[in-house]
């Protein structure tokens, strides 16, 4: 029997119909096994007479210009049965002369007929399988390439991030399925400065990863001997453009920080800009300056900024600013920068991104490139006054009556606005609102025997607020991100905003539950005020 | 005992084919038919837009957020856009955390 293996050239991109090895079996002791090798050409006839006749062909009858069917005339072949199977010609059984040497009967004819109607559909299932497993094992083998590239990225990336009197950092990675060449760093200095890295290679992928492995350390290593984030990156460029394939390269974003004064100097090989927040609002971190790996000779514009008290800087990659909606709008700079105006911790700024990004994208997306988000904060110093007033917590009890949770905001009003700025007391009043209203009406059912407790506890470096009612039991419901378009479309309840302003309004929210009690417990650091 | 709330108030004045509903007291769940009826009433003239203006309100919770949400999705419905006007700068934070800055014009 011959298959005709042009299904798999489909699939394996050749473009020659081939013959492959002939077999009988189980065949009698005496029969002659001929193994015919050929290869037949998409544009030969016999393909074509074959497809419109699906009958049995004697090779000596049919008079056929045909490269193919002279090969099989010389192999000794008399009879060529095709195999079709949905219409489609997937191979071909060929008989040479009986053993007796007489001529083949019309009994032959149809049980070589029958034979072909059974063994067709066998052998495009074997044919199928075959493709599946060719398929899967090449997805095995995409699978493999992605685990290898994570697995470099994990493991050159910070497992820690740089603990600092007075400065909060932190670092996010999500790698997208493909694995970009995002990588961050952090360089610490003999003289106690800190360096900052944040830096995207083109392509995606093992190759990627590599080139971030290599950029890693040729930073490193142009770090150690010079001081300036300029002269690093010009360093870094000569030796890159060398050893880099060709139509790659990698943007970067380096810092060096004075954790002593504040002071930052930077310079930037064609990052994305990072942003700074200030209490006069988010400006940009321009510095001039051409990707990695692009040209040899580059040199890098440098500048330098002091980071005041309460300041933060974010540096990104475009996985966060790129990301799609459902109807391919971006998510862009303009809308990064409105989200980090109204957040002025930087050590929740990314889970407020993030939020902030499930939201736009929606809940099916799939994320279309790596996101790094890296944010260092001057953090505010505390004052001895608010630790001293540390004297145990203050207290009130609330009838659960609808509208008395403007009692409650008018309690937060009276008791922390010593500690919070105007802004922030605002956001805590809000949340603390909305968190009485939960408890007067989902947990105490609006019972005026139930009373919200409150408590406020002033500690360190924050205030606490805990909201007490009496539904104790399972957990009531979680946090989730309300779906405004769904919402805007009729499509869901408008209510639903509740719980999402509390988390949005803190800078932490946790939820304790017993048999007998529910307690949301509101936390405001007092490190990152805006102004005194 | 139940907190004394600040009724809840709707007027509606135009700025040429604008109205522009004037809104006065809380938004919470109390407002619901007020606002409604303010909102209908400036909607049978069909104006090109509708304002909200927000110079009056000095508190609105997550119940009053969904009353705003459902004028908006009114409003898409009959592709008329809506504009607010004087939010403070704490309900614009709000009204940029919830996205409704997203679907409607801050001015």
């Amino acid at each position: 029997m011959t298959t005709i293996r042009g299904f798999w050239h489909n699939f394996t991109g050749q473009k020659k119909v081939d013959v492959g090895e002939t077999a009988v079996s189980p065949p009698p002791p005496t029969t002659q096994i001929n193994n015919l090798d050929l290869d037949i050409s998409p544009h030969d006839p016999l393909l074509a007479y074959v497809q419109h006749n699906p009958g049995i062909i004697n090779v000596d009858q049919l008079k056929l210009d045909s490269p193919a069917l002279e090969t099989l005339r010389q192999a000794g072949i008399q009879l060529v049965v095709p195999l079709v199977s949905q219409g489609e010609l997937i191979g071909l059984i060929n008989l040479g002369s009986r053993l007796s040497e007489q001529d083949y009967s019309s009994d032959d004819y149809k049980l070589l007929a029958d034979l072909a109607t059974q063994a067709a559909p066998a052998l495009r299932v074997a044919q199928l399988v075959r493709q599946q497993e060719l398929e899967a094992a090449e997805r095995e083998r995409i699978e493999q390439e992605l685990k290898v590239a994570r697995l470099i990225q994990q493991t050159l990336l910070p497992q820690t991030v740089p603990t600092l009197a007075d400065w909060g950092v932190t670092a996010y990675y999500q790698p997208a399925r493909a694995v970009g060449g995002d990588f961050y760093d952090f360089i610490h200095f003999p003289d106690g400065k800190v360096g900052f890295i944040v830096a995207d290679v083109t392509d995606k992928g093992v190759p990627a990863a590599l080139v971030m492995a290599t950029t890693r350390t040729l930073l490193r290593a142009a770090a150690e001997r010079l001081e300036t984030p300029g002269a690093v990156l010009e360093r870094t460029n000569d030796v890159l453009v060398q050893e880099i394939p060709p139509k790659m390269f990698v943007t970067c974003f380096f810092a060096i920080l004075d954790p002593a004064n504040g002071r930052l100097r930077y310079a930037n090989a064609g990052h994305d800009v990072p942003y700074r927040y200030t209490n006069e609002g988010v400006v940009e971190l321009r510095a001039r300056g051409m990707p990695l790996g692009l040209m040899p000779g580059m040199d890098y514009e440098e500048k330098e900024t002091t980071l005041a008290p309460g300041e933060y800087v974010l540096l990104y990659s475009d996985g966060l600013v790129e990301a799609h909606n459902p109807e391919r709008e971006m998510f862009g700079f303009p809308r990064l920068q409105e989200l980090m105006a109204v957040h002025a911790n930087g050590d929740t700024l990314k889970d407020f991104l993030l939020g902030q990004l499930d939201t736009f994208t929606g809940p099916d997306w799939e994320q279309e490139d790596d996101v790094t988000l890296v944010t260092l904060q001057r953090k505010k110093p505390v004052s001895s006054k608010q630790v001293s007033e540390n004297n145990g917590p203050v207290k009130i009890e609330i009838p659960s009556a609808p509208g008395n949770e403007r009692l409650a905001m008018k309690w937060v009003g009276e008791n922390a606005a010593r500690f919070l700025d105007g802004k922030r007391l605002e956001r805590l009043k809000t949340a603390v609102a909305e968190a009485t209203m939960n408890a007067m009406e989902h947990g105490n059912k609006y019972d005026p025997d139930k009373p919200v407790r409150l408590q406020l506890f002033v500690e360190e470096t924050l205030v606490r607020i805990t909201i007490t009612d009496q539904g104790g039991g399972p957990v009531r419901q979680t946090a989730v991100t309300p779906n405004l378009e769904a919402k805007l479309a009729g499509e869901q309840s408008p209510r639903g905003w509740g719980l999402f302003l509390i988390q949005n309004m803190v800078d932490e929210m946790h939820i304790h539950q017993d048999a007998q009690h529910h307690t949301i417990e509101l936390v405001m650091s007092l490190t990152d005020q805006e102004g005194e | 005992m139940a907190e004394k709330t600040a009724a809840f108030q709707a007027e509606t004045t135009w700025e040429g084919e604008t109205a522009v509903l004037n809104l006065h007291g809380e938004i919470n769940s109390q407002a619901d038919a007020a606002l409604d009826a303010a909102y209908s009433t400036a909607e049978q003239a069909n104006p090109p837009k509708i304002v909200l203006n927000f110079a009056g309100v000095d508190y609105i919770n997550s119940t009053g957020i969904a009353l705003i949400v459902g004028l908006l999705a009114r409003a898409r419905a009959a592709h008329r856009p809506i504009a607010a006007t004087g939010l403070s700068e704490h309900y614009r934070e709000i009204f940029t955390i919830t996205r409704l800055s997203d679907f409607m014009e801050i001015q």
